[in-house]
């Protein structure tokens, strides 16, 4: 009695266990090849801006003062639902102005030429080559796509803001309380964020996707240029071919894919 | 063995429900700034990480000084230490759980924590620091615990114990140098960006820890009747005194680095912190208090009969303690972040909620080290008599 009780929980817990793992060795079994399914296709538009490494070039010779950018970082700001908040130790940034002697840290010098000394400089995410912010991320919110372009999943960001820490040109800013209140014209074609996340300039990545240039490029009336820094015969390679250039604390090792003619 | 943490006279329940109080208070706010987000801390967008992250690299120190009770014991097999290594093992579970509560005060979005774990990224020392300030937590936790219990039953602890308090050892280092991991690896940031910033922490820790540790033996023994001993508390003093030497030893090789080499993005940050930078200094004060504690702790420990005498051994401990928390848990972190990348001076000074919540997790802690220390120190009461002719305790 006692035997033919336990070898029946024995079979009966066997069974369990087999119809138990039966979806489980359906999925492997799947995920093996042996059955073709459709996959779940992922179409590209097909007016998408492409470029192996995607890169910038600014002609800081085409802008004389703040004015000239303004409207830039105006369309900037706007396109990516950026609020204005009251409190300035709270800005959020993707695209900013700044003086020489702050954004070349490295090269500053007392003697500089008065157009440079007193001349406003864009300030973005470089979208590095070897990105800290994206080394640092501990859940890979922060990312680097494969044709250079440095994105954030809003969505997966803890909030650590160990970007923020790691990033050397303080391109990064942080949602300290939920922007959406002040947001003066909302873009429904942009999500906007919540609180507790980071967030910075996306190259554009949404609007290259639609086959649509950068919202900066397009405002800066020719001085701002980007392509595909891997094709010699890209315009921002030519640009950098005849022109000399400079990019932003380069002894870092980071590769900043914008470059300033000055 | 909890329950003896229930039985207590009015002070020690006058205690419980004082901190209680903190910890309420703490935790309002921090729905406040759930519900706000991290906007009502004074951080910004150039000064980062503030208040709620120095304090977890403090608190860390904190946990890893606790080792310095339990290396010389099983190491080096000093006896004496063996009467108090539960308490800095309790420590050390005291000061992880602040450490992990700071974490989470200190996330954007706290209730995406377990991304760290669903989408584990090996290149970010961040989930490294989660691997080691949990595993030491659960191994202070299962041997504090079994090693208790065993000297209560007056036996000796289970075997498989012993390979978990080897490796508690080495963890111990472990997880102040992957906190130090955290900083001196960032690129852009010159005030960390040193090889002697892990070696730093860990002295700082090793004396500050310690330093706590005696500072609360001396507390119990005053208010029960287990004594942690004479002895003890003089070689706790002598650790503390050559940590502390060294911590200052360290600080000084920086300077010479920093100073000598004249490099502006590293000399920068120290020049805030001492001298103030274009005219913004709010820290100038606190740092040299840090170095006039710190220096005065070292003068008072190294002269025999000054650290033999309790009452200024007391003394220095509590300065050194003080010293070593303002160098690490004020000036240690923002000063990283002033200057910010493009040399601008955004200075940081912590809200009122940032440091109510902060004082909530302190209080967490110290509920935790009050229970931890009543059931250690009722055990050791308990067995009392028995103590000298158990060799294995």
């Amino acid at each position: 009695m006692e035997n033919s009780r336990r070898s029946f929980l024995k079979v009966a817990g066997i069974t369990a266990l087999g119809v138990g793992t039966k979806p489980v060795l359906n999925v492997f079994a799947s995920s093996g090849g042996h059955v073709e399914e459709p996959k779940p296709e992922v179409s590209k538009n097909e007016k998408a801006l492409t470029a192996k490494k995607w890169g910038m070039v600014i002609d800081t010779r085409k802008f004389h003062s703040a004015e000239d950018l303004e409207p830039i970082i105006d369309a900037c700001h706007k396109i990516h639902n950026i609020p204005e908040l009251p409190e300035p130790r709270h800005k959020i940034m993707w695209l900013w102005e700044d003086e020489y002697k702050h954004v070349f840290t490295h090269r500053e010098h007392e003697l500089v030429n008065d157009r440079i000394k007193h001349l406003p400089f864009l300030v973005l995410c470089n979208h590095c080559e070897k990105p800290a912010c994206v080394r640092a991320c501990p859940t890979k919110a922060t990312f680097k796509r494969d044709d250079g372009i440095v994105l954030m999943d809003f969505h997966r960001c803890i909030g650590c803001r160990f970007c923020m820490a790691a990033c050397p040109y303080g391109s990064r800013s942080f949602n300290f309380r939920d922007p959406r209140p002040f947001i003066k014209e909302e873009n429904k074609e942009f999500p906007t964020r919540m609180k507790g996340v980071v967030e910075k300039c996306n190259f554009c990545a949404e609007r290259l996707a639609v086959g649509k240039l950068p919202a900066c490029v397009e405002a800066s009336n020719g001085a701002i240029t980007v392509g595909d820094l891997d094709d010699p015969e890209s315009e921002v390679r030519e640009l950098l071919r005849t022109n000399y250039t400079i990019r932003r604390k380069p002894d870092l090792g980071a590769g900043p894919s914008v470059y300033y003619i000055v | 063995m909890l329950e003896l943490a229930l039985k207590g006279d009015k002070k020690y329940w006058g205690w419980i429900i004082a901190l209680l109080a903190f910890i309420g208070v703490g935790f309002a706010v921090y729905l406040k700034q759930l519900d706000f987000g991290l906007g009502i801390t004074g951080m910004s967008r150039d000064v980062s990480w503030g208040f709620y992250i120095a304090q977890f690299t403090f608190l860390v120190g904190v946990a890893a000084g606790g080792v310095m009770v339990v290396l010389p014991k099983y190491l080096h097999d000093y006896k004496a230490f063996g009467k108090i290594t539960i308490l800095g093992e309790f420590l050390a579970i005291a000061a992880v759980t602040m450490c992990l509560l700071f974490i989470i005060a200190d996330l954007g979005q706290p209730m995406r924590a377990f991304n760290v774990i669903l989408y584990p990224t090996p290149g970010s020392v961040l989930f490294w620091d989660m691997i080691v300030l949990n595993g030491y937590l659960f191994l202070n936790i299962v041997i504090g615990w079994n090693v208790l219990e065993a000297e209560r039953n007056n036996i000796h602890y289970p075997k498989w114990v012993k390979p978990l308090i080897f490796t508690s050892i080495v963890w111990a280092p472990a997880i102040h140098t992957v906190t130090a991991f955290l900083y001196c690896g960032l690129p852009g940031r010159g005030f960390w960006l040193t090889a002697i910033l892990a070696p730093r922490f860990l002295a700082s820790a090793f004396a500050a820890g310690p330093a706590l540790l005696i500072l609360l033996c001396l507390i119990i023994r005053k208010v029960t009747k287990f004594d942690p001993g004479k002895e003890q508390i003089q070689s706790l003093a002598k650790i503390v005194t050559y940590a502390i030497i060294l911590n200052m030893f360290f600080f000084l090789c920086e300077v010479f680095v920093v100073f000598y080499s004249r490099i502006p993005s590293h000399m920068s940050h120290l020049q805030y912190l001492f001298f103030g930078l274009h005219g913004h200094g709010a820290l100038v004060p606190w740092m040299w208090t840090a170095m006039i504690f710190m220096g005065t702790s070292i003068v008072l420990l190294v002269i025999p009969a000054t650290r033999k005498h309790e009452g200024v051994l007391a003394f220095s401990c509590v300065i050194l303690f003080i010293g070593a928390w303002i160098d690490k848990g004020l000036g240690m972190i923002s000063g990283g972040f002033v200057p910010n990348p493009l040399h601008h001076v955004t200075e940081y000074v912590p809200t009122i909620p940032e440091i109510l919540i902060t004082l909530g997790i302190y209080a967490i802690g110290l509920l935790v080290l009050t229970i931890l220390f009543k059931v250690a120190v009722n055990v050791k009461e308990e067995v009392g008599g028995l103590k000298d002719s158990c060799e294995s305790c």
